[in-house]
């Protein structure tokens, strides 16, 4: 069975609270608090003022640059203010707030249960659709999807990768969405792949889904040139670079994109999202969220409308647990805990709600590195992350640079797996902004 | 609501620790000691409870009188575990106050001095062990055949080493010497004069198997070590070196099973914060180690060399850790 050749963890998946928990649509919240930065790159443009009516799907703000995306509206009501709050992490946002009143639908938007198979749109009108429809990487990164789909010039895409590995711990939002939506998402693929121009598409699933990768097998075989390609459990398997590297045997070279070997990849969330947005115009206005912990009440996979408060999510799933230490946005190799969750919206962003009891949220007292090089066996992009935390520490930005720091992915397996408990990437990741910033730098000051 | 504890990610962890691997190395240690608690009875456990105890007593002293240290670091079970190699290096009827004195050395010079666990150079039971070496040289080269409980710990009958008379027909082109060589069979269970943990090839191999086996060590360095020196053996014997009555097969095997070769290629090179930390670095640090004991078992002084080995070599791990791993995406080296 394949996977990617360098590094890589295996962390306990622990996915067995929410697992094959069908996915239960939450209720429409009072009010509905919408950021305007939900994905990668600048803030989407407000286009709707203070008091205007909105309905379900219609643009409220709309892309603020190239790499930027559409945000639709997720309910139907009056816009009481556009303003900032914080985020569950602290930092200022801008939102657009509405008072929901009923739940009315833009009237194109097609809500009938029936999949629709057929789409004679050409490659131009897919992306259209799709970057009107404000739809990004659901994986985590949220990178605007359309931007993805048009190579720049000289480079052809030869493979569509489909993320069907959901390689966090936790997380089973992905897992039920192929076992309930696996039709769609075929479909979504056989659009995908012709607005990429490619006749091939695989999709990764790790063995610990025999039922999604069975599921998807038995329909990836009644349709064309799409095949399941079943990955072994490892992490972090859902990192972009790493899934071309287990899928097709192709590394994508420092600083390059996956177009750079010729692949396209994106998640099957993503993917389920074309299809509706292409095949029933509905825009990205809600997702499938995983709601878990050890000790919570009922876990499970709940499909939020975006603005819903996550005060709502939770209490769908039972409430937050009484020995709750840490709450988790997303899941816990990449997630980021969260300071507050009071009048914290559902967005685009937010794959899962992991709560972890306070034992496990403890981080142990850091030891002296021992130098067993287990970071280093680790790091799936081949670095040294034991140099790069000490280059970072004392500050030496040049050799960080050498040391191809901006080459780390963020994705936690060398602080995971030190048996010194360093935290290694506290170091690392504020160097690595650092070096970015000085990079960007010199590259203005060569124009 | 009470406060969220908030910490940047990932929030899991492995489970490991360094009390685990140091537990882990002392637990595959434990086969190669049980032979030789058979074989030399009383002096095996009085010396290795000596060391250790004189080890950890050590370390918490300078932790807790020089260095006045909060946080006692004896709980990570380094110090047990130098102790015991220092122990397993030396002979089972070696006076009570030299392995005292051996490990307050490996201790107190070769870690503490520069910093306590994961800062120092040179591996720590090694230094202890080379001081003794130099300094009481007869008492260290004096080695009990194997008599277990029977025999008495301090007036053991001694006779040399496997290597002694290897080195004897080799440098000498001496055979009349072959037959004092035990079997090859001996050789490789541990019947065989020699320093307290080193004699049975076989429990210290089924030892580092478990080690790798439980990713406490990767295979790297044992492998380059033990490869260099077959390889070596095999240049020496088909170069003609070798008297009639000993043919380079059997020349290689008692160089791969005699002295401190399993024991230093398993255990003692393998000692994380002295070995390299890329997989190509661990590779020509076993090479450099298995180049150099054979150097010195071929033309040095001493019959065995795998202490200067492996210190030789720790020196240059600095060195050597400039060579980057694979990193992803870079066409393939080499």
């Amino acid at each position: 069975m394949r996977t990617f050749k360098i590094g890589g963890v295996h962390p306990h998946d622990n996915k067995q609270f929410s697992a094959h928990q069908p996915i239960t649509v939450c209720p429409l919240p009072k009010q509905a608090i919408i950021p305007l930065v939900q994905h990668i790159g600048a803030p989407a443009q407000a286009v709707v003022a203070v008091g205007a009516k909105v309905k379900v799907g219609e643009l409220l703000a709309k892309a603020g640059g190239f790499v930027s995306a559409n945000i639709c509206s997720p309910v139907s009501g009056t816009v009481t203010k556009i303003d900032a709050t914080t985020d569950a992490w602290g930092a200022p946002m801008q939102a657009i707030f509405i008072d929901v009143e009923g739940d009315e639908w833009l009237p194109e938007i097609d809500r009938k249960p029936e999949i629709i198979r057929q789409c004679t749109l050409d490659p131009k009108a897919i992306i259209d659709k799709i970057a009107a429809a404000g739809i990004v990487g659901l994986g985590g990164a949220c990178f605007p999807t359309h931007v993805k789909l048009m190579p720049p010039p000289g480079k052809k895409a030869e493979v569509l990768i489909v993320n069907g590995v959901e390689c966090e711990p936790y997380l089973t939002c992905d897992h039920q969405l192929m076992l309930e939506h696996g039709e769609e998402i075929i479909i979504g693929i056989q659009i995908l792949k012709k607005a990429l121009g490619v006749n091939r598409a695989i999709i990764g699933i790790e063995n610990n889904k025999p039922d999604a990768i069975e599921h998807m097998t038995k329909l990836a075989n009644a349709s064309l040139g799409i095949e399941v390609m079943p990955l072994k459990l490892r992490y972090p398997q859902g990192g972009e670079k790493q899934l071309i590297d287990a899928c097709i045997g192709r590394q994508v070279p420092s600083g390059a994109l996956p177009i750079e070997v010729g692949a396209v990849v994106d998640n099957v969330a993503t993917i389920f999202a074309i299809y509706e947005a292409v095949q029933k115009n509905k825009p990205l206005i809600s997702r499938v969220m995983t709601v878990t912990g050890k000790n919570l009440a009922k876990p499970g996979n709940y499909s939020v409308r975006f603005g819903t408060p996550i005060e709502e999510v939770i209490a769908l799933a039972g409430g937050v647990p009484a020995d709750t230490g840490k709450i988790i946005g997303g899941g816990p190799m990449m997630g980021r805990a969260m300071d507050h969750i009071e009048g914290m919206p559902a967005n685009k962003r937010l794959s899962g709600l992991l709560f972890m009891t306070e034992a496990e949220s403890v981080r142990p007292e850091e030891e002296n590195c021992i130098r067993c090089g287990k970071c280093v066996q680790a790091c799936p992009m081949g670095l040294e992350p034991y140099l790069l935390s000490r280059m970072a520490e004392l500050e030496m930005y040049d050799e960080l640079e050498k040391h191809d720091i901006m080459d780390c992915i963020d994705c936690g397996c060398c602080v995971f797996t030190c048996p010194a408990h360093r935290r290694l990437l506290d170091g690392i990741r504020p160097g690595k902004a650092k070096v970015g910033a000085i990079l960007r730098e010199r590259a203005a000051a060569k124009k | 609501m009470k406060q969220l504890i908030v910490a940047p990610a990932p929030h899991a962890h492995s489970g490991d620790s360094v009390r685990r691997n140091m537990l882990l190395v002392i637990l595959a240690l434990l086969p190669a000691y049980v032979v030789s608690v058979i074989e030399f009875g009383w002096g095996a456990l009085i010396t290795a409870a000596i060391s250790i105890c004189a080890c950890v007593l050590t370390e918490w002293c300078i932790s807790r009188f020089v260095l006045k240290e909060q946080k006692m670091t004896i709980g990570d079970l380094s110090a047990v575990l130098t102790g015991l190699l220092l122990a397993f290096n030396l002979p089972s009827n070696l006076d009570w106050w030299i392995v005292i004195i051996g490990a307050i050395v490996a201790i107190g010079v070769g870690k503490m001095t520069f910093g306590g666990l994961g800062q120092n150079p040179f591996n720590p039971a090694l230094v202890g062990r080379v001081f003794l070496l130099i300094s009481f040289p007869a008492q260290m080269t004096t080695w009990p055949t194997p008599q277990g409980f029977g025999g008495s710990y301090v007036d053991a009958e001694t006779g040399a080493t496997p290597l002694y008379y290897l080195k004897h027909i080799v440098k000498a082109g001496d055979a009349s010497v072959i037959d004092q060589l035990p079997s090859l069979m001996d050789s490789f269970l541990g019947v065989m004069g020699g320093s307290l943990g080193e004699v049975s090839a076989l429990a210290l191999i089924i030892g580092g198997l478990f080690l790798i086996c439980c990713r406490v060590i990767t295979w790297h360095i044992p492998v380059a070590i033990i490869a260099t020196v077959a390889c070596f053996a095999a240049c020496t014997g088909l170069a003609g070196a070798l008297p009639e009555g000993l043919t380079t097969g059997e020349y290689v095997a008692y160089e791969l099973l005699s002295g401190g070769l399993m024991l230093g290629a398993f255990f003692m090179a393998t000692d994380y914060v002295t070995s390299p930390m890329s997989a190509w670095g661990k590779i020509i640090f076993g090479i450099g180690i298995g180049f150099i004991v054979m150097v010195i078992r071929t033309w040095g002084n001493y019959p065995e060399g795998m202490s200067f080995a492996i210190l030789i070599m720790n020196a240059c791990v600095p060195l050597l850790n400039k060579i980057r791993p694979q990193r992803f995406g870079e066409p393939k080296k080499a």
